[in-house]
Protein backbone atom coordinates (compact mmCIF):
# COMPACT_ATOMS: atom_id res chain seq x y z
CA UNK A 1 0.00 0.00 0.00
CA UNK A 2 1.14 3.51 -0.78
CA UNK A 3 2.25 5.82 2.02
CA UNK A 4 -0.26 8.46 3.09
CA UNK A 5 0.44 11.45 5.37
CA UNK A 6 -1.93 13.61 7.36
CA UNK A 7 -3.56 15.97 4.88
CA UNK A 8 -2.87 19.70 5.14
CA UNK A 9 -5.98 20.66 3.15
CA UNK A 10 -8.93 19.15 1.34
CA UNK A 11 -7.00 19.56 -1.89
CA UNK A 12 -3.99 17.77 -0.43
CA UNK A 13 -6.26 15.00 0.88
CA UNK A 14 -7.72 14.47 -2.61
CA UNK A 15 -4.30 14.86 -4.22
CA UNK A 16 -2.87 12.00 -2.20
CA UNK A 17 -5.73 9.73 -3.23
CA UNK A 18 -6.65 10.88 -6.76
CA UNK A 19 -3.64 12.91 -7.96
CA UNK A 20 -6.01 15.69 -8.98
CA UNK A 21 -3.20 18.18 -9.70
CA UNK A 22 -1.56 15.76 -12.08
CA UNK A 23 -4.90 15.03 -13.77
CA UNK A 24 -5.59 18.75 -14.16
CA UNK A 25 -2.19 19.24 -15.83
CA UNK A 26 -2.56 16.30 -18.21
CA UNK A 27 -6.11 17.17 -19.21
CA UNK A 28 -5.96 20.97 -19.14
CA UNK A 29 -3.18 23.30 -18.20
CA UNK A 30 -0.39 21.29 -19.84
CA UNK A 31 -2.36 19.98 -22.79
CA UNK A 32 -1.00 22.14 -25.59
CA UNK A 33 -2.93 23.78 -28.44
CA UNK A 34 -1.24 25.56 -31.38
CA UNK A 35 -1.76 29.32 -31.60
CA UNK A 36 -2.09 29.29 -35.38
CA UNK A 37 -5.77 28.29 -35.56
CA UNK A 38 -9.11 30.03 -36.09
CA UNK A 39 -12.70 29.87 -34.86
CA UNK A 40 -13.36 26.67 -36.84
CA UNK A 41 -11.22 24.85 -34.25
CA UNK A 42 -13.93 25.58 -31.68
CA UNK A 43 -16.50 23.30 -33.37
CA UNK A 44 -15.46 20.35 -31.21
CA UNK A 45 -16.40 22.25 -28.07
CA UNK A 46 -19.60 23.47 -29.74
CA UNK A 47 -20.44 19.81 -30.39
CA UNK A 48 -19.69 18.82 -26.78
CA UNK A 49 -22.04 21.55 -25.53
CA UNK A 50 -24.75 20.54 -28.03
CA UNK A 51 -24.45 16.92 -26.95
CA UNK A 52 -24.81 18.04 -23.32
CA UNK A 53 -27.98 19.97 -24.27
CA UNK A 54 -29.36 16.86 -25.98
CA UNK A 55 -28.56 14.73 -22.94
CA UNK A 56 -30.15 17.09 -20.41
CA UNK A 57 -33.28 17.82 -22.47
CA UNK A 58 -33.55 14.09 -23.23
CA UNK A 59 -33.51 13.22 -19.53
CA UNK A 60 -36.50 15.50 -18.92
CA UNK A 61 -38.41 14.18 -21.96
CA UNK A 62 -37.75 10.62 -20.80
CA UNK A 63 -39.72 11.25 -17.62
CA UNK A 64 -43.02 11.68 -19.50
CA UNK A 65 -42.53 9.88 -22.81
CA UNK A 66 -44.36 6.52 -23.15
CA UNK A 67 -42.94 3.99 -25.64
CA UNK A 68 -46.31 2.46 -26.53
CA UNK A 69 -47.95 2.64 -29.96
CA UNK A 70 -51.25 3.63 -28.38
CA UNK A 71 -49.93 6.40 -26.13
CA UNK A 72 -46.59 7.56 -27.59
CA UNK A 73 -48.07 10.24 -29.84
CA UNK A 74 -50.17 11.81 -27.10
CA UNK A 75 -47.45 11.54 -24.48
CA UNK A 76 -45.35 13.81 -26.73
CA UNK A 77 -47.93 16.09 -28.31
CA UNK A 78 -50.30 16.39 -25.40
CA UNK A 79 -48.56 15.51 -22.12
CA UNK A 80 -45.12 16.97 -22.80
CA UNK A 81 -46.23 19.87 -25.00
CA UNK A 82 -49.30 21.01 -23.07
CA UNK A 83 -49.41 19.59 -19.59
CA UNK A 84 -45.83 19.50 -18.36
CA UNK A 85 -44.58 22.93 -17.28
CA UNK A 86 -41.76 23.88 -19.67
CA UNK A 87 -42.20 20.53 -21.44
CA UNK A 88 -42.21 22.45 -24.75
CA UNK A 89 -38.78 23.85 -23.86
CA UNK A 90 -37.17 20.42 -23.52
CA UNK A 91 -38.78 19.19 -26.69
CA UNK A 92 -37.78 22.22 -28.72
CA UNK A 93 -34.22 22.11 -27.34
CA UNK A 94 -34.04 18.40 -28.16
CA UNK A 95 -35.48 18.80 -31.66
CA UNK A 96 -33.46 21.88 -32.59
CA UNK A 97 -30.23 20.45 -31.14
CA UNK A 98 -30.75 17.18 -33.03
CA UNK A 99 -30.88 19.14 -36.27
CA UNK A 100 -28.20 21.74 -35.51
CA UNK A 101 -25.76 19.11 -34.23
CA UNK A 102 -25.53 17.80 -37.81
CA UNK A 103 -24.87 21.29 -39.18
CA UNK A 104 -21.92 21.60 -36.78
CA UNK A 105 -20.76 18.05 -37.55
CA UNK A 106 -20.67 18.90 -41.27
CA UNK A 107 -18.74 22.14 -40.58
CA UNK A 108 -16.35 20.17 -38.32
CA UNK A 109 -15.88 17.52 -41.05
CA UNK A 110 -15.29 19.93 -43.89
CA UNK A 111 -12.88 21.94 -41.72
CA UNK A 112 -10.93 18.73 -41.24
CA UNK A 113 -10.98 17.99 -44.98
CA UNK A 114 -9.94 21.54 -45.91
CA UNK A 115 -6.93 21.65 -43.57
CA UNK A 116 -5.88 18.01 -44.10
CA UNK A 117 -6.47 17.17 -40.44
CA UNK A 118 -6.93 13.47 -41.25
CA UNK A 119 -3.34 12.88 -42.38
CA UNK A 120 0.05 11.97 -40.94
CA UNK A 121 -0.87 10.29 -37.68
CA UNK A 122 -4.32 11.89 -37.44
CA UNK A 123 -6.09 9.03 -39.26
CA UNK A 124 -7.67 7.67 -36.07
CA UNK A 125 -9.11 11.11 -35.25
CA UNK A 126 -10.85 11.07 -38.63
CA UNK A 127 -12.01 7.45 -38.37
CA UNK A 128 -13.34 7.80 -34.82
CA UNK A 129 -15.04 11.01 -35.95
CA UNK A 130 -16.74 9.22 -38.83
CA UNK A 131 -17.83 6.45 -36.45
CA UNK A 132 -19.37 9.21 -34.32
CA UNK A 133 -21.17 10.47 -37.42
CA UNK A 134 -22.61 6.97 -37.97
CA UNK A 135 -23.63 6.71 -34.30
CA UNK A 136 -25.25 10.18 -34.39
CA UNK A 137 -27.14 9.20 -37.56
CA UNK A 138 -28.46 6.06 -35.85
CA UNK A 139 -29.35 8.14 -32.79
CA UNK A 140 -31.19 10.69 -34.93
CA UNK A 141 -33.11 7.99 -36.81
CA UNK A 142 -34.12 6.05 -33.69
CA UNK A 143 -35.22 9.27 -31.98
CA UNK A 144 -37.29 10.22 -35.02
CA UNK A 145 -39.38 7.06 -34.49
CA UNK A 146 -40.43 7.97 -30.96
CA UNK A 147 -43.25 10.55 -31.46
CA UNK A 148 -44.95 7.82 -33.60
CA UNK A 149 -46.37 10.25 -36.13
CA UNK A 150 -46.78 9.64 -39.85
CA UNK A 151 -43.19 10.61 -40.69
CA UNK A 152 -41.88 8.42 -37.86
CA UNK A 153 -43.81 5.42 -39.12
CA UNK A 154 -43.01 5.80 -42.80
CA UNK A 155 -39.37 6.71 -42.24
CA UNK A 156 -39.18 3.55 -40.11
CA UNK A 157 -40.79 1.54 -42.88
CA UNK A 158 -38.49 2.86 -45.64
CA UNK A 159 -35.22 2.77 -43.70
CA UNK A 160 -35.73 -0.75 -42.33
CA UNK A 161 -36.65 -1.89 -45.86
CA UNK A 162 -33.16 -0.83 -46.97
CA UNK A 163 -31.90 -3.89 -45.09
CA UNK A 164 -33.73 -6.24 -47.45
CA UNK A 165 -30.78 -5.53 -49.80
CA UNK A 166 -32.83 -5.03 -52.97
CA UNK A 167 -32.84 -8.20 -55.05
CA UNK A 168 -31.45 -10.21 -52.14
CA UNK A 169 -34.98 -10.08 -50.64
CA UNK A 170 -33.71 -10.48 -47.09
CA UNK A 171 -37.26 -9.94 -45.81
CA UNK A 172 -36.48 -12.16 -42.84
CA UNK A 173 -33.78 -9.72 -41.77
CA UNK A 174 -36.17 -6.78 -42.09
CA UNK A 175 -38.80 -8.58 -40.03
CA UNK A 176 -36.13 -9.49 -37.47
CA UNK A 177 -35.09 -5.83 -37.15
CA UNK A 178 -38.72 -4.78 -36.77
CA UNK A 179 -39.86 -7.70 -34.67
CA UNK A 180 -43.01 -7.67 -36.83
CA UNK A 181 -44.10 -7.61 -40.47
CA UNK A 182 -44.54 -3.84 -40.23
CA UNK A 183 -43.30 -1.26 -37.72
CA UNK A 184 -45.42 -1.87 -34.60
CA UNK A 185 -45.07 -2.21 -30.82
CA UNK A 186 -41.92 -4.40 -30.83
CA UNK A 187 -40.31 -1.96 -33.27
CA UNK A 188 -41.13 1.13 -31.20
CA UNK A 189 -39.91 -0.36 -27.91
CA UNK A 190 -36.61 -1.58 -29.32
CA UNK A 191 -35.86 1.71 -31.06
CA UNK A 192 -36.71 3.46 -27.80
CA UNK A 193 -34.12 1.28 -26.05
CA UNK A 194 -31.54 2.01 -28.77
CA UNK A 195 -32.23 5.75 -28.57
CA UNK A 196 -32.02 6.17 -24.81
CA UNK A 197 -29.45 3.54 -23.86
CA UNK A 198 -27.36 1.57 -26.32
CA UNK A 199 -26.52 4.26 -28.88
CA UNK A 200 -25.86 7.00 -26.27
CA UNK A 201 -23.43 4.62 -24.53
CA UNK A 202 -21.72 3.96 -27.86
CA UNK A 203 -21.56 7.73 -28.56
CA UNK A 204 -19.97 8.44 -25.19
CA UNK A 205 -17.42 5.68 -25.73
CA UNK A 206 -16.62 7.03 -29.20
CA UNK A 207 -16.24 10.58 -27.87
CA UNK A 208 -13.65 9.16 -25.46
CA UNK A 209 -11.86 7.46 -28.35
CA UNK A 210 -12.05 10.64 -30.48
CA UNK A 211 -10.39 12.67 -27.70
CA UNK A 212 -7.82 9.96 -27.00
CA UNK A 213 -6.92 9.90 -30.71
CA UNK A 214 -5.98 13.60 -30.42
CA UNK A 215 -3.45 13.17 -27.59
CA UNK A 216 -0.46 11.90 -29.57
CA UNK A 217 -0.72 13.75 -32.93
CA UNK A 218 -2.24 16.86 -31.26
CA UNK A 219 -4.56 19.36 -32.91
CA UNK A 220 -3.67 20.41 -36.47
CA UNK A 221 -3.08 24.09 -37.34
CA UNK A 222 -3.91 26.41 -40.25
CA UNK A 223 -0.67 25.66 -42.12
CA UNK A 224 -0.44 21.97 -41.30
CA UNK A 225 2.92 22.80 -39.67
CA UNK A 226 4.56 19.94 -37.77
CA UNK A 227 5.08 21.43 -34.30
CA UNK A 228 7.58 19.98 -31.78
CA UNK A 229 5.09 20.09 -28.90
CA UNK A 230 7.46 19.19 -26.00
CA UNK A 231 9.98 21.87 -27.13
CA UNK A 232 7.31 24.55 -27.60
CA UNK A 233 5.70 23.62 -24.27
CA UNK A 234 9.09 23.98 -22.54
CA UNK A 235 9.57 27.41 -24.14
CA UNK A 236 6.13 28.42 -22.84
CA UNK A 237 6.75 27.12 -19.32
CA UNK A 238 10.17 28.82 -19.26
CA UNK A 239 8.43 32.15 -19.66
CA UNK A 240 8.67 32.80 -23.44
CA UNK A 241 4.92 32.80 -23.92
CA UNK A 242 5.05 35.13 -26.92
CA UNK A 243 7.73 33.10 -28.72
CA UNK A 244 6.11 29.73 -28.13
CA UNK A 245 3.85 28.34 -30.85
CA UNK A 246 1.46 26.80 -28.30
CA UNK A 247 -0.85 27.82 -25.48
CA UNK A 248 -2.46 25.91 -22.62
CA UNK A 249 -5.77 24.15 -23.36
CA UNK A 250 -7.22 25.33 -20.03
CA UNK A 251 -7.94 28.03 -19.27
CA UNK A 252 -6.39 29.90 -22.19
CA UNK A 253 -7.68 28.12 -25.27
CA UNK A 254 -10.88 27.09 -23.45
CA UNK A 255 -11.79 30.72 -22.92
CA UNK A 256 -11.61 31.30 -26.70
CA UNK A 257 -13.57 28.09 -27.26
CA UNK A 258 -16.23 29.24 -24.85
CA UNK A 259 -16.45 32.63 -26.55
CA UNK A 260 -17.41 30.85 -29.80
CA UNK A 261 -19.77 28.61 -27.84
CA UNK A 262 -21.37 31.76 -26.39
CA UNK A 263 -22.10 33.19 -29.84
CA UNK A 264 -23.34 29.78 -30.97
CA UNK A 265 -25.72 29.51 -28.02
CA UNK A 266 -27.27 32.90 -28.79
CA UNK A 267 -28.02 31.58 -32.30
CA UNK A 268 -29.15 28.22 -30.89
CA UNK A 269 -31.63 29.66 -28.40
CA UNK A 270 -32.90 32.10 -30.99
CA UNK A 271 -33.90 28.98 -32.97
CA UNK A 272 -35.33 27.23 -29.90
CA UNK A 273 -37.54 30.17 -28.94
CA UNK A 274 -38.47 31.80 -32.23
CA UNK A 275 -37.71 29.47 -35.10
CA UNK A 276 -38.05 25.84 -34.04
CA UNK A 277 -40.47 24.98 -36.89
CA UNK A 278 -37.74 23.65 -39.20
CA UNK A 279 -37.04 20.84 -36.74
CA UNK A 280 -40.71 19.85 -36.36
CA UNK A 281 -42.10 18.35 -39.55
CA UNK A 282 -45.83 19.21 -39.86
CA UNK A 283 -46.58 15.74 -41.28
CA UNK A 284 -45.36 14.19 -38.04
CA UNK A 285 -48.21 15.89 -36.18
CA UNK A 286 -50.55 13.27 -37.71
CA UNK A 287 -50.53 10.00 -35.74
CA UNK A 288 -48.92 6.98 -37.43
CA UNK A 289 -51.21 5.24 -39.93
CA UNK A 290 -49.97 2.05 -41.58
CA UNK A 291 -52.59 2.26 -44.31
CA UNK A 292 -51.78 5.73 -45.61
CA UNK A 293 -48.41 6.94 -46.91
CA UNK A 294 -48.00 10.73 -46.75
CA UNK A 295 -48.01 12.20 -50.26
CA UNK A 296 -44.36 13.30 -50.13
CA UNK A 297 -41.78 11.62 -47.89
CA UNK A 298 -38.32 13.04 -47.34
CA UNK A 299 -35.81 12.58 -44.54
CA UNK A 300 -34.52 15.36 -42.29
CA UNK A 301 -32.21 17.79 -44.13
CA UNK A 302 -28.99 16.17 -42.88
CA UNK A 303 -29.75 12.85 -44.61
CA UNK A 304 -30.94 14.39 -47.89
CA UNK A 305 -27.62 14.18 -49.76
CA UNK A 306 -27.26 10.43 -49.23
CA UNK A 307 -30.99 9.93 -49.87
CA UNK A 308 -30.58 11.69 -53.22
CA UNK A 309 -27.77 9.26 -54.09
CA UNK A 310 -30.18 6.35 -53.45
CA UNK A 311 -33.21 7.75 -55.22
CA UNK A 312 -32.48 8.22 -58.93
CA UNK A 313 -31.32 4.64 -59.59
CA UNK A 314 -33.08 1.29 -59.80
CA UNK A 315 -33.07 -0.40 -56.42
CA UNK A 316 -29.90 -2.52 -56.57
CA UNK A 317 -27.70 0.16 -58.13
CA UNK A 318 -29.29 2.71 -55.79
CA UNK A 319 -28.44 0.62 -52.73
CA UNK A 320 -24.87 0.13 -53.93
CA UNK A 321 -24.45 3.87 -54.54
CA UNK A 322 -25.98 4.57 -51.12
CA UNK A 323 -23.68 2.07 -49.42
CA UNK A 324 -20.72 3.63 -51.22
CA UNK A 325 -21.71 7.10 -49.99
CA UNK A 326 -22.02 5.82 -46.41
CA UNK A 327 -18.53 4.32 -46.15
CA UNK A 328 -16.44 6.40 -48.54
CA UNK A 329 -15.82 9.34 -46.19
CA UNK A 330 -14.37 6.88 -43.67
CA UNK A 331 -11.64 5.96 -46.18
CA UNK A 332 -10.58 9.55 -46.90
CA UNK A 333 -7.15 9.30 -45.15
CA UNK A 334 -6.24 6.40 -47.43
CA UNK A 335 -7.72 7.78 -50.66
CA UNK A 336 -5.78 11.04 -50.33
CA UNK A 337 -2.38 10.01 -51.71
CA UNK A 338 -0.73 13.43 -51.47
CA UNK A 339 2.23 13.99 -49.11
CA UNK A 340 0.99 17.50 -48.25
CA UNK A 341 -0.72 18.30 -44.99
CA UNK A 342 -1.69 21.87 -45.81
CA UNK A 343 -4.85 23.86 -46.40
CA UNK A 344 -6.72 22.97 -49.58
CA UNK A 345 -6.10 26.39 -51.16
CA UNK A 346 -2.39 25.49 -51.53
CA UNK A 347 -3.05 22.06 -53.03
CA UNK A 348 -3.87 22.71 -56.70
CA UNK A 349 -6.48 20.27 -58.00
CA UNK A 350 -7.50 19.24 -54.51
CA UNK A 351 -8.69 22.82 -53.95
CA UNK A 352 -11.09 22.36 -56.89
CA UNK A 353 -12.08 18.92 -55.59
CA UNK A 354 -12.88 20.31 -52.14
CA UNK A 355 -15.13 23.15 -53.30
CA UNK A 356 -16.80 21.00 -55.95
CA UNK A 357 -17.52 18.27 -53.37
CA UNK A 358 -18.96 20.80 -50.93
CA UNK A 359 -21.15 22.41 -53.64
CA UNK A 360 -22.23 19.04 -54.98
CA UNK A 361 -23.37 17.95 -51.53
CA UNK A 362 -25.38 21.16 -51.19
CA UNK A 363 -26.98 20.47 -54.62
CA UNK A 364 -27.74 16.85 -53.64
CA UNK A 365 -29.27 18.11 -50.39
CA UNK A 366 -31.54 20.58 -52.23
CA UNK A 367 -32.62 18.02 -54.85
CA UNK A 368 -33.36 15.44 -52.15
CA UNK A 369 -35.96 17.76 -50.67
CA UNK A 370 -37.83 18.22 -53.96
CA UNK A 371 -40.34 15.74 -55.43
CA UNK A 372 -38.60 13.28 -57.80
CA UNK A 373 -39.84 14.69 -61.11
CA UNK A 374 -38.69 16.53 -64.22
CA UNK A 375 -35.53 18.61 -64.23
CA UNK A 376 -34.85 18.08 -60.50
CA UNK A 377 -34.81 14.34 -61.02
CA UNK A 378 -32.14 14.81 -63.75
CA UNK A 379 -30.02 17.23 -61.70
CA UNK A 380 -30.15 14.77 -58.79
CA UNK A 381 -29.10 11.90 -61.06
CA UNK A 382 -26.07 13.72 -62.49
CA UNK A 383 -25.03 15.06 -59.08
CA UNK A 384 -25.12 11.52 -57.68
CA UNK A 385 -22.94 10.32 -60.57
CA UNK A 386 -20.57 13.25 -60.00
CA UNK A 387 -20.29 12.39 -56.30
CA UNK A 388 -19.16 8.83 -57.08
CA UNK A 389 -16.82 9.89 -59.91
CA UNK A 390 -15.16 12.48 -57.67
CA UNK A 391 -14.34 9.92 -55.00
CA UNK A 392 -12.91 7.56 -57.61
CA UNK A 393 -10.84 10.46 -58.99
CA UNK A 394 -9.51 11.51 -55.57
CA UNK A 395 -6.56 9.04 -55.37
CA UNK A 396 -5.52 10.00 -58.91
CA UNK A 397 -5.60 13.77 -58.52
CA UNK A 398 -3.90 13.63 -55.12
CA UNK A 399 -1.06 11.40 -56.34
CA UNK A 400 -0.39 13.91 -59.13
CA UNK A 401 -0.03 16.66 -56.53
CA UNK A 402 3.43 18.24 -56.16
CA UNK A 403 5.10 18.42 -52.77
CA UNK A 404 4.52 21.90 -51.35
CA UNK B 1 7.73 -27.19 -19.98
CA UNK B 2 5.33 -29.17 -17.90
CA UNK B 3 4.01 -25.90 -16.45
CA UNK B 4 3.67 -24.39 -19.93
CA UNK B 5 1.53 -27.32 -21.02
CA UNK B 6 -0.72 -26.81 -18.06
CA UNK B 7 -0.98 -23.09 -18.79
CA UNK B 8 -1.74 -23.80 -22.42
CA UNK B 9 -4.44 -26.23 -21.41
CA UNK B 10 -5.95 -23.71 -19.00
CA UNK B 11 -5.93 -21.09 -21.74
CA UNK B 12 -7.68 -23.38 -24.20
CA UNK B 13 -10.20 -24.54 -21.59
CA UNK B 14 -10.97 -20.90 -20.70
CA UNK B 15 -11.29 -20.02 -24.38
CA UNK B 16 -13.67 -22.92 -24.99
CA UNK B 17 -15.91 -22.02 -22.05
CA UNK B 18 -15.94 -18.34 -23.00
CA UNK B 19 -16.64 -19.24 -26.64
CA UNK B 20 -19.61 -21.42 -25.75
CA UNK B 21 -20.92 -18.66 -23.49
CA UNK B 22 -20.48 -16.02 -26.19
CA UNK B 23 -22.24 -18.09 -28.86
CA UNK B 24 -25.02 -18.97 -26.41
CA UNK B 25 -25.64 -15.33 -25.55
CA UNK B 26 -25.63 -14.31 -29.22
CA UNK B 27 -28.27 -16.96 -29.98
CA UNK B 28 -30.39 -15.72 -27.07
CA UNK B 29 -30.02 -12.10 -28.18
CA UNK B 30 -30.92 -12.94 -31.79
CA UNK B 31 -33.97 -14.93 -30.72
CA UNK B 32 -35.12 -12.19 -28.36
CA UNK B 33 -35.33 -9.85 -31.35
CA UNK B 34 -37.41 -12.32 -33.41
CA UNK B 35 -41.09 -11.50 -34.06
CA UNK B 36 -43.20 -12.86 -31.20
CA UNK B 37 -45.40 -15.95 -31.72
CA UNK B 38 -48.50 -13.78 -31.23
CA UNK B 39 -47.29 -11.54 -34.04
CA UNK B 40 -46.48 -14.47 -36.34
CA UNK B 41 -49.81 -16.15 -35.68
CA UNK B 42 -51.72 -13.00 -36.63
CA UNK B 43 -53.92 -15.24 -38.71
CA UNK B 44 -55.89 -15.02 -41.87
CA UNK B 45 -58.11 -12.41 -43.45
CA UNK B 46 -61.22 -13.44 -45.38
CA UNK B 47 -62.62 -11.08 -48.01
CA UNK B 48 -66.19 -11.19 -49.31
CA UNK B 49 -65.70 -10.48 -53.02
CA UNK B 50 -69.28 -9.37 -53.74
CA UNK B 51 -68.79 -5.84 -52.39
CA UNK B 52 -66.23 -4.47 -54.86
CA UNK B 53 -67.01 -2.04 -57.69
CA UNK B 54 -65.21 -1.88 -61.02
CA UNK B 55 -62.09 0.37 -61.27
CA UNK B 56 -62.47 1.44 -57.64
CA UNK B 57 -59.49 0.62 -55.46
CA UNK B 58 -60.27 -0.76 -52.00
CA UNK B 59 -57.54 -1.16 -49.39
CA UNK B 60 -57.94 -4.11 -47.05
CA UNK B 61 -55.58 -5.08 -44.24
CA UNK B 62 -53.65 -8.31 -43.75
CA UNK B 63 -50.87 -8.79 -41.19
CA UNK B 64 -50.68 -5.02 -40.74
CA UNK B 65 -50.07 -4.54 -44.44
CA UNK B 66 -52.41 -2.84 -46.89
CA UNK B 67 -53.94 -5.16 -49.52
CA UNK B 68 -55.07 -3.59 -52.81
CA UNK B 69 -58.26 -5.02 -54.30
CA UNK B 70 -59.20 -3.70 -57.75
CA UNK B 71 -62.08 -5.18 -59.72
CA UNK B 72 -61.17 -4.94 -63.40
CA UNK B 73 -63.44 -3.34 -65.99
CA UNK B 74 -64.45 -5.12 -69.18
CA UNK B 75 -62.12 -2.80 -71.09
CA UNK B 76 -59.17 -3.82 -68.95
CA UNK B 77 -59.91 -7.53 -69.31
CA UNK B 78 -60.17 -7.15 -73.08
CA UNK B 79 -56.81 -5.44 -73.58
CA UNK B 80 -54.84 -7.55 -71.10
CA UNK B 81 -51.40 -8.60 -72.29
CA UNK B 82 -49.99 -12.04 -71.37
CA UNK B 83 -47.92 -10.46 -68.60
CA UNK B 84 -50.93 -8.69 -67.16
CA UNK B 85 -53.09 -11.79 -67.53
CA UNK B 86 -50.64 -13.89 -65.52
CA UNK B 87 -51.41 -11.75 -62.45
CA UNK B 88 -55.16 -11.93 -62.97
CA UNK B 89 -57.17 -13.49 -60.12
CA UNK B 90 -60.54 -14.83 -61.25
CA UNK B 91 -63.20 -15.35 -58.60
CA UNK B 92 -66.71 -16.38 -59.63
CA UNK B 93 -66.09 -15.24 -63.20
CA UNK B 94 -64.98 -11.75 -62.12
CA UNK B 95 -61.40 -10.51 -62.68
CA UNK B 96 -59.43 -8.85 -59.90
CA UNK B 97 -56.03 -7.40 -59.15
CA UNK B 98 -55.22 -8.38 -55.57
CA UNK B 99 -51.80 -7.59 -54.14
CA UNK B 100 -49.83 -6.21 -51.23
CA UNK B 101 -50.17 -2.45 -51.55
CA UNK B 102 -46.58 -1.63 -50.78
CA UNK B 103 -44.16 -0.31 -53.36
CA UNK B 104 -41.56 -3.03 -54.00
CA UNK B 105 -38.85 -0.37 -53.84
CA UNK B 106 -38.93 0.63 -50.17
CA UNK B 107 -42.45 -0.07 -48.98
CA UNK B 108 -44.46 3.13 -49.34
CA UNK B 109 -48.14 2.87 -50.31
CA UNK B 110 -48.69 4.06 -53.90
CA UNK B 111 -51.87 5.98 -54.71
CA UNK B 112 -54.35 4.87 -57.41
CA UNK B 113 -55.50 7.29 -60.06
CA UNK B 114 -58.77 5.85 -61.41
CA UNK B 115 -58.82 8.18 -64.43
CA UNK B 116 -55.34 7.15 -65.56
CA UNK B 117 -55.82 3.59 -64.30
CA UNK B 118 -52.37 3.51 -62.71
CA UNK B 119 -50.49 3.77 -59.41
CA UNK B 120 -47.93 6.40 -58.44
CA UNK B 121 -45.60 6.04 -55.45
CA UNK B 122 -44.90 9.47 -53.99
CA UNK B 123 -41.74 8.43 -52.19
CA UNK B 124 -39.40 7.80 -55.09
CA UNK B 125 -41.63 8.24 -58.13
CA UNK B 126 -42.26 4.57 -59.04
CA UNK B 127 -45.32 3.77 -61.20
CA UNK B 128 -47.48 0.67 -61.70
CA UNK B 129 -50.32 -0.13 -64.10
CA UNK B 130 -53.79 -1.42 -63.12
CA UNK B 131 -52.59 -5.03 -63.19
CA UNK B 132 -49.81 -4.31 -60.68
CA UNK B 133 -46.88 -4.38 -63.12
CA UNK B 134 -44.14 -1.74 -62.95
CA UNK B 135 -44.25 0.99 -65.58
CA UNK B 136 -41.52 3.25 -64.14
CA UNK B 137 -38.48 2.44 -61.93
CA UNK B 138 -37.12 2.42 -59.17
CA UNK B 139 -39.43 -0.46 -58.06
CA UNK B 140 -37.70 -3.68 -59.18
CA UNK B 141 -40.89 -5.73 -59.76
CA UNK B 142 -44.66 -5.56 -59.76
CA UNK B 143 -46.66 -5.60 -56.54
CA UNK B 144 -46.23 -8.78 -54.53
CA UNK B 145 -49.28 -11.04 -54.34
CA UNK B 146 -50.11 -12.35 -50.85
CA UNK B 147 -50.78 -16.09 -50.37
CA UNK B 148 -54.47 -16.55 -51.22
CA UNK B 149 -57.04 -19.31 -51.56
CA UNK B 150 -60.28 -18.97 -53.50
CA UNK B 151 -63.28 -20.32 -51.63
CA UNK B 152 -66.49 -19.82 -53.65
CA UNK B 153 -67.12 -16.06 -53.64
CA UNK B 154 -64.69 -15.58 -50.77
CA UNK B 155 -60.94 -15.06 -50.72
CA UNK B 156 -58.76 -16.22 -47.80
CA UNK B 157 -55.49 -14.33 -47.40
CA UNK B 158 -52.58 -16.10 -45.67
CA UNK B 159 -53.38 -19.54 -47.06
CA UNK B 160 -51.79 -20.76 -50.30
CA UNK B 161 -54.31 -22.18 -52.77
CA UNK B 162 -53.46 -23.84 -56.13
CA UNK B 163 -53.78 -20.57 -58.10
CA UNK B 164 -51.31 -18.84 -55.78
CA UNK B 165 -48.88 -21.77 -55.83
CA UNK B 166 -48.88 -21.65 -59.62
CA UNK B 167 -48.12 -17.91 -59.63
CA UNK B 168 -45.25 -18.46 -57.21
CA UNK B 169 -43.82 -21.33 -59.23
CA UNK B 170 -43.96 -19.39 -62.49
CA UNK B 171 -42.29 -16.42 -60.83
CA UNK B 172 -45.25 -14.05 -61.22
CA UNK B 173 -44.82 -13.14 -57.55
CA UNK B 174 -42.13 -13.76 -54.96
Amino acid sequence: MAHFTKATSVKDWLNQRLAIEKVEKVMGSEYWIPKNINFLWAMGMVLVITFALLLVSGIFLLMYYQPNVATAFDSVNYTIMREVDFGWLWRHIHGVAASVVFLIIYIHMFTGIYYGSYKKGREMIWISGMLLFVAFSAEAFSGYMLPWGQMSYWAGMVITNLFSGGSLHADGLVEWIRGDYVPAQAFLTRFFMLHVLLIPIAIMGLIGLHFAALRIPHVNNQDGEEIDFPAEAKKYLDGDKAGSKVIRFANDFMSKDMFVVGIYLVFFFYLVFYNYGFAMDPVNFDPANGLKTPSHIYPEWYFLWSYEILRPFSIDIGLMAFGFAQVIFMLLPFLDRSPNTVAANRRGLFKVWFWLMLSNMIVLTSMGKLPPAGIFSDIGFYSAILFIVMWIALPIITSLEKKV
Amino acid sequence: MKDNNRRGFMGKAFGAVAGVGAIGSLVAMKKTWDPLPSVKAAGFTTLDMSIYKENELVVEKWRGKPIFVLKKTAGMIEKQTEKQKSRDIIINGEHYMICIGLCTHLGCIPAYNAAEQGFLCACHGGQFDWSGNVTKVPPPRGFDIPPFKIDGNKLVLGEAGPEYTKMKETGVTL
